[in-house]
């Protein structure tokens, strides 16, 4: 049996609204176990964003409990949280949120700077080596402004990696990019989720990406409507190769 | 974390917007160089002035005759006649923390060579007087106290005299000249010391025993002032007092009577003129303090702009990992890189601006370390305190906010 990273018992969140109260997330229970690929789906106004806070340790639920590695989130104060996302958890975002006019390595390094237990000359290795898990091997000196969408997606990811997080969550990390790239970043995840055994938590509305995942959980008004494995996950890479070839640039 | 760390992310941050850092420094930097600037000019002049009466003797200390009473009339001082050679030797007798000792006695009148003459004012005085003065002599040689009880017919001779008298350029030493018909032989030339403070011409002038001054020319017992040495600047009061309990003494002043002379030390007439340009060094100095100030809160300003436009940073800074403590060192560290660099900057400015102005305008100037270490202390201040505040709002940002703020 394998570990569980993620494990989450009737969740609630509520949010007042002047003399409303609204209630986000409705009571929501599920774990992920290490090693998993799980998309979270579901239309807007389903309680995703604030879910994913919740799993990002950025918003406290109200009612339930959270337990993110084993800890239990809601014991701990703004700066427990904070360094609790130093050290397990990856964000990768819709609009890549690189520091511009700042080298690709430094973006990388930038969660090695808040993370005392790394010493400083270790900092630039850990950095290559991630840039290096993303193939950006070559594209260290370029700014975001230099780079594509794509790459620049993909120096956001081995930002998220470069702590070695027990999780990596990615909110519509595909969002912003064309159908190609997509594939390419999806495959990209494939690759960490299988190669590296790394757990991935996949926030998206497009099912399309979430047919690539090993488990999809779809939600709606703020519950979980349904929680699927998928055994036959698609492979971004065969995606990728069946494009027609004239796209390629 | 550690301050290296805590310098090394507010140094990228700094270097992702050079211009706009250098623009919001350039506020400290005038600031601090105006601080510099003035206090260095304020300084220098304030030295130059306290310099110029100190080429006269720092340690001089002047008694002069004072205006008294009698019989209900008051009498200037300057016709009062109260100093004489009794007063002299009392004061030779008494007088511990005195070194040296003059009486002066002046009188105007013609001074004649041959077809040339010029109005001159000839000064009666003793040997130590060159002391006291600090006169020196570019040729010939001093009258002895032998000259003095001789009242011998011997004078030194300023370089105004000569360029008047003596136009050819021929060595006046031992040249016999003639003042109000009375013959004086040239003994000595003395250096030039050009115009006092008051604009008076120091080189018009002959020096004469004062025992030949007062009978040859003016036929009287009376000094019009005694000059004298402290033994040092620190002992001049002390000197002061003492000369004036001995004058008292010896003009047999009862205790409810006022002085008949006044003791004046040099250090009071410095005081006085050194107030007034210490007055404008403050004036100066306030100006440039509040550009100070003005360059403190651009500061603050673009610090605030700042936090506004990096609020996304901020948000991604949080969401990696950054504490709000993290972030509020981070600005807080911006805010003072950029006042400590600028203040740098402003210091090196400041002294290269006064050499500047030293060079080309000839203005002497001064710069004081402790106006170097006040400016600096006061913009390393200026970049705390006015960097806190936006510093605390960016680490009150909900990350949650921060991340989707556009």
């Amino acid at each position: 049996m394998s570990k569980k990273i993620l494990e989450i018992t009737e969740l609630k969140r509520e949010f007042i609204m002047g003399s409303e109260t609204v209630r986000a997330l409705k009571g929501i229970s599920f774990h992920v176990e290490a090693g998993e690929f799980v998309t979270i789906m579901g239309s807007s106004g389903s309680g995703k964003t604030t879910l994913l806070n919740i799993l990002g340790c950025l918003d406290k639920p109200t009612l339930g409990d959270y337990l993110l590695d084993g800890v239990d989130v809601k014991k701990l104060s703004k700066d427990e949280l904070a360094k609790l996302r130093n050290h397990k958890i990856g964000f990768v975002f819709q609009s890549y949120n690189l520091l511009p006019r700042t080298s690709a390595l430094e973006n990388v390094e930038l969660p090695l700077l808040y993370n005392k237990d790394i010493p400083v000359n270790e900092r630039r290795d850990r950095a290559i080596k991630a840039l290096e898990a993303v193939k950006l091997a070559d594209r260290f000196d370029h700014t975001p402004n230099q780079l594509s969408g794509g790459q620049q997606q993909r120096v956001a990811i081995a930002r998220a990696l470069v702590n070695e997080p027990v999780m990596i969550l990615a909110d519509e990390a595909t969002g912003n990019l064309d159908s190609r790239t997509s594939y390419e970043i999806m495959a990209l995840m494939q690759d960490l989720n299988k190669n590296e055994g790394k757990t991935i938590v996949f926030v998206t509305h497009e099912p399309d990406i979430a047919s690539f995942s090993s488990r999809t959980i779809l939600l709606r008004d703020g519950k979980v409507q349904k929680d699927t494995k998928n055994e036959n996950p698609r492979s971004a890479r065969q995606m990728l190769a069946d494009l027609p070839d004239a796209d390629d640039y | 974390m550690d301050i290296l760390n805590l310098l090394r992310i507010a140094y990228r941050a700094l270097l992702r917007n050079k211009l706009r850092a250098f623009l919001t420094m350039l506020g400290i930097i005038i600031g601090v160089a105006a601080v510099i600037a003035m206090v260095a000019i304020g300084q220098g002049s304030k030295k130059s002035i306290t310099d110029q009466l100190s080429s006269m003797g720092s340690n001089m200390i002047t008694i002069l005759p004072s205006s008294n009473v009698t019989g209900g009339v008051r009498i200037a001082g300057s016709s009062f006649q109260t100093l004489t050679e009794k007063d002299i030797i009392a004061l030779q007798r008494g007088a511990k923390n005195i070194t040296e000792l003059s009486p002066s006695i002046t009188s105007r009148g013609q001074v004649i060579n041959g077809a040339l003459n010029w109005p001159t004012t000839i000064q009666g005085v003793s040997p130590e007087y060159i002391d006291i003065r600090k006169l020196s002599l570019k040729d010939g040689i001093l009258f002895t106290n032998d000259d003095v009880r001789k009242s011998a017919k011997v004078c030194l001779i300023g370089q105004t005299v000569i360029d008047n008298i003596f136009p050819n350029g021929e060595n006046p030493i031992g040249k016999v000249i003639r003042f109000n018909k009375i013959p004086f032989q040239i003994i000595g030339i003395l250096n030039p010391k050009g115009q006092n403070t008051f604009g008076q011409d120091q080189d018009d002038i002959l020096i004469a025993p004062y025992t030949t001054v007062q009978k040859r020319i003016l036929a009287t017992i009376y000094f019009q002032n005694i000059y004298a040495s402290a033994a040092s600047e620190a002992v001049s009061d002390a000197a002061s007092q003492e000369m004036t309990d001995i004058l008292r003494e010896s003009h047999r002043l009862r205790n409810d009577e006022d002085n008949d002379f006044t003791v004046r030390t040099q250090a009071e007439l410095i005081n006085t003129l050194s107030s007034t340009s210490g007055l404008l060094t403050i004036l100066l100095t306030v100006i440039a303090g509040i550009s100070l100030v003005i360059g403190g809160i651009g500061i603050m300003n673009i610090m605030y702009v700042s936090v506004t436009e990096r609020t996304r940073e901020i948000g991604l800074r949080m969401s990696i990992g950054a504490r709000g403590k993290d972030i509020m060192m981070q600005f807080l560290m911006e805010a003072i890189l950029i006042s400590i660099t600028g203040g740098v900057i402003g210091v090196v400015l400041g002294i290269a601006s006064t050499r500047i102005v030293t060079l080309t305008l000839a203005w002497p100037t001064i710069v004081s370390q402790s106006s170097v270490l006040l400016s600096f202390v006061v913009c390393a201040v200026t970049g705390i305190f006015f960097g806190y505040y936006p510093a605390q709002k960016a680490s009150r940002l909900d990350p949650i906010e921060a991340l989707r703020y556009e």
